[in-house]
């Protein structure tokens, strides 16, 4: 008596909401095109038993000023771009890129802090380089965040950029610039799931809509707790679908800063022979980070390397054939 | 997945003889349920509701052993679907594959850096776990031989590899005693690959029709019906998406539903369903992640098994208990009275990264492991485990006085918040910023310290 097999399928109540950033000249913005990113009413890429109408996106990370603290790997690969963020943002584009990260690092390299002022001519410059929807991010101190962010949301008004990150210290100075000149915020707290809802239930409170929030669950990279992200995430995603809206956020994940603050990936020598191919370590290491972090529920993840652009938008491309 | 009390009573003689010691079969039951007595204990109970409950107690995914000795692997016997529901059980199996197609010395070298290839993380000694030989000549006698070079330079688990049973059968024979996974028994080839697992008592592998579970399970139906139990699956998906979808449902139909025909570890052969060796890595990291038992990859390079092993590491560490150290003071590079003295938590992945900074900057210091529950600095800063109260307390308990001549302790810079705190704890003392991150500590001490 031959056995059949009926494929166990999970009916699931809820659904990721739906965020776009940036918006076209007829919404209000400058941006060529639109990213929307969420939708989905299933665990990651399972596409027989739930919709999964906007595959994951790749932002890729560059930064106001040259980050003299990066990798050799980074720097080298990027050549001179890194001491010009209009350039930079055009040479991420052309990798195919399909959101920028400006990180705003706060100093120059000489140390000498960063004006408001000069912070909206790197956001106007790179505007003007990239036709991708924006996410903007500050140095990650509280108040120098809010002085240079709310400039920022200002000077770009309309634009739909994700301004981060919004923690419970500084979230209503964000969420506030945020509501007055139409951009999106990220809400980041540290790998937990109750501080997560906690955080999107504040920012709702102020009455901004909450599809103009993304959620930061804190990345740990490979061998650097990543298991934490990867079940927190598995956890948040699981809410959702169960219809708890306050965990219905869109998932961003920063894996590329992560896994380039690793040894694995800032040292070439005097490390264990083990260790493989310094390149090949450093570069993988920053994929299976993402790919990790995308099998349990990242909706965008951010990347440093440009070798890996095309390579995890491919492994996306295959997750998402059904 | 045990059954119900009441289950169990449906399979008694329902007598109520009370031989068993219980005063009624359903007070029996009961028990047996709560797993409170033997079945034994009732003289009239039928084979077939022996064979019932034995079924029932068997865990949902049986427990697969390839190879023999120490270096043997255990896979299988999960019980959750999501880690963190309780912990993952048994890491994959990471095999590299060789055909009989390569030059023979090719292979011998690659089977002995596969064997030798070793990396040390937390304080742990990872490593592979075997090689596939694949009968990819389709000659019995070429297999044979590559079998056999492979056994001289490891003691590794191995997965042979051929369609062709005959050819099987010539691999089998050079490793007697060894207990081998055999690949694969197919439709039209099951019963001779059946005949030979049961012959040489090794677990074999049933390969489906590309992704089609309902062949699978009849196959392996068949396999059982032919008194071989110990069986791996594979359901033929190669890609990203497909692979992910079959793991998942042949984990579910185990896991929730107790469906004996798919409730057993699966393989996956990552390379197949990968365009370059990047992308090989990540989908390995995905089988890693999402159910896989045995992942046997095209490619070894010490860069991405490493990579591979952390991953795996991560995924089975059980979420309710990080790996820690003991707290105390630890000597590096041989310290006096005049060295630094310095302090983390001990989260083992914290300790193992600051002690190899500190060893590898050439400089004798002293490291003081605080008692902070096995939590990263950030984290049991947050739960009040990493705060000045404790590390004032570790500084007393441990004697750090009486070994240093100073009054110096560098914290981490992520706490840096909490100097001012262990001033007032630790009268007489001064408290240093260190930096941020491990790998800047040589510079530190080298240049910051004195």
């Amino acid at each position: 008596m031959p056995v059949t097999v009926e494929i166990p399928k999970e009916k699931w109540t809820g659904s990721v909401r739906e965020v776009t950033l940036g918006a076209t000249a007829e919404q209000g913005g400058t941006r060529a095109k639109t990213v929307t990113v969420g939708g989905e009413t299933s665990l990651p890429f399972l596409h027989f038993e739930g919709k999964y109408p906007h595959p994951p996106v790749v932002a890729v990370e560059i930064h106001d000023n040259h980050p003299d603290d990066w990798s050799p790997l980074l720097l080298k690969a990027w050549g001179d771009v890194t001491r010009d963020p209009a350039a930079w943002a055009r040479k991420a584009e052309e990798i195919g890129a399909d959101l920028i990260m400006l990180r705003l690092r706060g100093v120059d390299s000489a140390g000498t802090e960063t004006t408001a002022a000069q912070a909206v001519a790197v956001v106007k410059a790179v505007l003007g380089a990239t036709g991708l929807p924006l996410i903007v991010r500050g140095p990650g101190q509280a108040e120098r965040d809010n002085e240079l962010l709310v400039a920022v949301a200002e000077a770009a008004s309309g634009e739909r950029i994700a301004l981060g990150l919004c923690e419970d210290k500084n979230y209503r100075t964000i969420v506030a610039a945020a509501l007055a000149h139409n951009q999106l915020v990220i809400a980041s707290t540290p790998i937990d799931v109750n501080l997560a809802k906690q955080l999107n239930i504040l920012i709702s409170d102020m009455n901004l809509p909450l599809d103009r929030v993304l959620m930061d669950p804190t990345t740990g990279a490979l061998g650097y707790g990543l298991e934490y992200s990867y079940s927190v995430m598995e956890r948040l995603r699981l809410a959702a679908l169960q219809g708890d809206g306050m965990t219905q956020q869109p998932m961003i994940c920063f894996a590329g800063e992560e896994s380039w603050r690793q040894k694995e990936s800032k040292v070439g020598e005097g490390v264990p022979a083990a260790w493989g191919d310094w390149y090949k370590r450093a570069v993988t290491w920053e994929a299976t980070t993402a790919i990790s972090l995308l099998n349990s529920g990242a909706d965008i993840v951010t990347l440093r390397h440009p070798d890996n652009v095309p390579v995890v938008k491919k492994a996306i491309e295959k997750l998402m054939a059904s | 997945m045990g059954l119900s009390g009441l289950e169990i009573y449906k399979l008694l003689p329902k007598t109520n003889c009370k031989e068993c010691g219980f005063p009624t079969c359903l007070a029996f039951a009961m028990k047996l349920s709560q797993k409170q007595a033997e079945l034994s204990a009732c003289p009239y109970v039928s084979e077939e509701a022996k064979a019932a409950l034995a079924a029932a107690s068997a865990p949902p995914i049986r427990l697969i052993t390839v190879g023999s000795g120490d270096h043997k692997i255990e896979v299988g016997n999960e019980t959750v679907i999501f880690r963190h529901e309780k912990t993952f059980y048994h890491p994959p199996g990471i095999f590299v594959r060789v055909k009989d197609t390569q030059p023979l010395a090719e292979v011998e070298e690659l089977a002995a850096r596969v064997d030798g290839y070793s990396v040390e993380r937390v304080g742990l000694n990872l490593h592979l776990n075997g090689i596939a030989v694949e009968n990819a000549s389709g000659q019995a006698d070429t297999f044979a031989t590559c079998v056999a070079a492979v056994k001289g330079k490891t003691k590794l688990p191995l997965i042979l590899m051929a369609d062709d049973p005959a050819a099987m059968k010539a691999g089998l024979a050079k490793l007697d005693g060894d207990n081998p996974l055999i690949y694969a028994a197919k439709p039209e080839n099951w019963q001779a690959m059946a005949a030979l697992a049961k012959e040489h008592k090794v677990p074999i592998v049933a390969r489906a029709p590309d992704g089609d579970l309902t062949a699978l399970a009849n196959l392996t139906e068949q396999i059982t019906g032919a008194g071989v139990e110990d069986i791996v699956l594979d359901p033929g998906a190669r890609g990203f998406a497909d692979s992910l979808a079959a793991l998942t449902q042949i984990r579910r139909l185990a896991l929730k539903k107790n469906f004996r025909p798919l409730g057993y570890p699966v393989i996956t052969f990552p390379g197949e369903g990968a365009e370059s060796e990047a992308e090989e890595a990540m989908l390995a990291g995905e089988h890693i992640a999402k159910y896989a038992g045995f992942i046997v990859l095209d490619h070894f390079d010490p860069a991405t098994a490493y990579i591979l092993l952390t991953l795996r590491l991560n995924i089975y560490t059980d979420p309710q208990k990080p790996i820690q150290v003991s707290p105390g003071v630890y000597e590096i590079n041989g310290p006096g009275p005049d060295s630094p003295l310095l302090t983390t938590t001990n989260f083992s992945l914290t300790y193992f990264s600051v002690a190899g900074e500190v060893d590898g900057s050439g400089v004798p210091s002293w490291l003081l492991i605080c008692d902070s529950e096995g939590m990263s600095v950030l984290t049991a800063w947050a739960a009040g485990n990493f705060d000045a109260e404790v590390i004032a307390k570790a500084v007393k308990s441990f004697g750090v006085e009486s070994k240093i001549n100073h009054r110096k302790i560098v914290i981490p810079g992520a706490v840096a918040v909490i100097s001012g705190e262990l001033e007032e704890e630790l009268p007489g003392w001064e408290v240093r910023v260190g930096p941020r991150e491990a790998v800047d500590i040589p510079m530190y001490l080298k240049n910051v310290w004195n």
